[in-house]
């Protein structure tokens, strides 16, 4: 447990007892100067979201970051859209931070995202639980947390949220969604929801429906939680919060987001035959899961997990990604990784279908990638450059 | 590319491609010959390719493209969704040339083939005379590095399209960087073919 304590400690806090850094998980020089700096989440608030499920969430705050800035036509802005357990710190540095955004490698000026042309977007998802309104929110009329009496949500729901902030901030129409997993789906949402509204999209990593399979796995997740007795059916803000389960969750996540290969590279399986079976981590791989697990557990809420997962579960544009698509003009670029079994390529071959039977100009590539399915967090040079001249072209039309 | 010095094949086929139209170019490679149509002819331009790296190099082209094999990639588009389909330098290269074909002329109104000539006679002369796998400028490769699944002369390919009712609409020969007419399934390296499953459109 120490190591998982040390590692802890060395994540996102300013108060460092052991300040350590270990191989592969360190940034090189982030290059503070080059960058964006020092970035702040601000927060817009509107009065009323209908859900698709037909519930009523009110008032309802984004909290959202903008990077570069918007041109006099207000042309030249890109939604960025967030995975599973993201937020709405895309890129730069917090103050006092020591570890960027998300999506540092390739938003900011000279990067894929170039932030000294686009004006780059990127907001929590509703549901969530960094800044946007979530379970753990104060439900007004309550004055308690909602825990459990938060609306179920979907991706749809995501997206018309995102919609009144586009508003907000005076977009009429988008140069691109763009996002990986997760934020994947949400930019196949904004492709068949609101088709008018934006010139093109990057769906990274996704799927046009969540498959039994992908569902299976979130469903592991959501029963740890629950068996969790922390969680006490969601009312937990008062005392402590189911953590076991939570990190549980995100362990078995966490190995869906990764290749056999990542996995044997972040850890060499140490297998020692003379030693007893024991409740806390041996083998190194045990270690880096559980070290994962807690890592987790400090940043994210239970019942957000248990909403956002749900969200995705219900994920299904099948039936009407290729019939919202047709005389869109729109154009996409999809990119899917080999090693990437959570989402495969085959899931993104199915959106290109889509986006070919309604005569959308798609661009499609099969990045061979080594990282499994969170290649789109790491994969600067290839993706970069996909991006980088998708923009370039869409951008001049 | 285009202001350089334009290939003959792509010359040739830039002729065969009216202005504006829409053009799916199965196996683009890097994009060369789709990147000169965008740019001369204003054509929409759809490329198919199986190397990653020629993706990349297509993208940053500005082409649209899809990663794929190109044995499997056409269901999913409708009859004559395109004014023309491209299968330049690459019909020698597919598995089910026969399918690829059949799929081509479906999803095109027209259907430009350009191949590497097996019945030029210096490949002839090597086979009869040598008793070597033939190497010439269209065939360029030793027989253990050839991408080539398929070897076709151009008599082949007329008569293939003779006894499937397919439709040659023009046929353009090329013997060492220069057009020609003369006895070309002997003469020509490169053949290059439009054709089209409907009767001659008038």
């Amino acid at each position: 447990m120490d190591v998982v304590k040390i590692m802890r400690n060395r994540i996102d806090k300013s108060d460092h007892l052991h300040k350590r850094t270990s191989k592969g998980t360190q940034h090189e020089d982030p290059k503070k100067d080059r960058g964006l700096g020092i970035v702040e989440t601000r927060y817009f608030t509107f009065h009323e979201l209908v859900t698709l499920g037909g519930r009523k969430l009110s008032p309802v705050t984004l909290a959202y970051e903008t990077y570069g800035s918007l041109n006099s036509e207000k042309s030249n802005a890109i939604l960025v859209l967030h995975a599973f357990s993201g937020d709405a710190h895309a890129t730069g540095f917090h103050e006092g931070a020591e570890k960027p955004g998300w999506w540092d490698i390739l938003i900011g000026p000279g990067k894929a995202f170039d932030t000294d042309k686009y004006f780059v977007i990127c907001s929590n998802v509703i549901g969530g639980c960094k800044g946007s309104t979530g379970p753990s929110s104060i439900n007004p009329e309550t004055g308690k947390s909602y825990g459990l009496k938060f609306p179920m949500i979907t991706i749809d729901d995501m997206v018309n949220a995102q919609r009144h902030l586009i508003d907000h901030l005076g977009i009429d129409k988008l140069l691109a969604v763009a996002g990986g997993s997760m934020g994947g789906l949400q930019a196949l949402q904004w492709m068949a929801s609101y088709p008018e509204r934006v010139r093109s999209a990057i769906p990274i990593a996704a799927t046009v429906r969540h498959t039994p399979q992908q569902i299976a796995f979130n469903e592991v997740g959501r029963q740890a939680i629950m068996a969790d007795p922390n969680w006490k059916s969601g009312d937990y803000y008062d005392g402590p919060p189911p953590s076991a389960g939570l990190a549980v969750a995100r362990m078995v996540g966490h190995i869906t987001y990764m290749s056999e290969r990542s996995l044997e590279e972040k850890t060499t399986a140490r297998r020692d035959p003379a030693s007893t079976f024991k409740s806390t981590a041996v083998l190194e791989v045990e270690q880096y899961l559980s070290y994962q697990g807690n890592k987790f557990v400090e940043r994210f809420d239970a019942n957000s997990y248990l909403f956002i997962s749900k969200a995705m579960d219900h994920f299904d544009l099948s039936g009407e990604l290729t019939h919202a698509l047709k005389r869109s003009g729109m154009k996409a670029l999809v990119i899917a990784f080999k090693t990437d079994w959570l989402y495969p390529p085959e899931h993104s071959k199915e959106i290109v279908r889509a986006c070919k039977m309604a005569g959308v100009n798609a661009t499609y590539c099969e990045i061979d990638s080594p990282h499994g399915h969170d290649s789109f967090l790491l994969e600067s040079e290839q993706q970069g450059h996909l991006i980088r001249h998708f923009l370039e072209k869409v951008a001049k039309e | 590319m285009a202001h350089g010095e334009i290939r003959l094949d792509h010359k040739v086929i830039l002729g065969m491609v009216t202005d504006g139209a829409s053009v799916l170019d199965l196996g683009c490679g890097e994009g060369e010959l789709l990147s000169i149509l965008e740019k001369e002819k204003k054509v929409r331009g759809q490329g198919i390719e199986f190397s990653e790296q020629a993706i990349y190099s297509c993208v940053e082209k500005g082409l649209s493209v899809y990663h794929g094999d190109i044995d499997t990639g056409l269901s999913e588009y409708g009859d004559g969704s395109f004014d023309y389909v491209i299968l330049n330098e690459s019909l020698q290269q597919v598995w089910k040339s026969g399918v690829v074909l059949n799929e081509a002329l479906r999803v095109g109104r027209k259907v430009i083939v350009g191949f590497p000539n097996f019945g030029y006679y210096s490949v002839r002369l090597q086979v009869f005379f040598g008793g070597r796998t033939p190497v010439t400028p269209s065939l360029p490769y030793m027989w253990y590095d050839t991408p080539n699944v398929h070897f076709i002369s151009i008599s082949d390919f007329e008569e293939y399209c003779k006894n499937r009712g397919v439709s040659v609409l023009d046929s353009v020969f090329i013997r060492k960087n220069s057009v020609t007419r003369i006895l070309p399934n002997l003469f020509a390296d490169t053949g290059i073919f439009m054709i089209s499953k409907t009767p001659s459109p008038p």
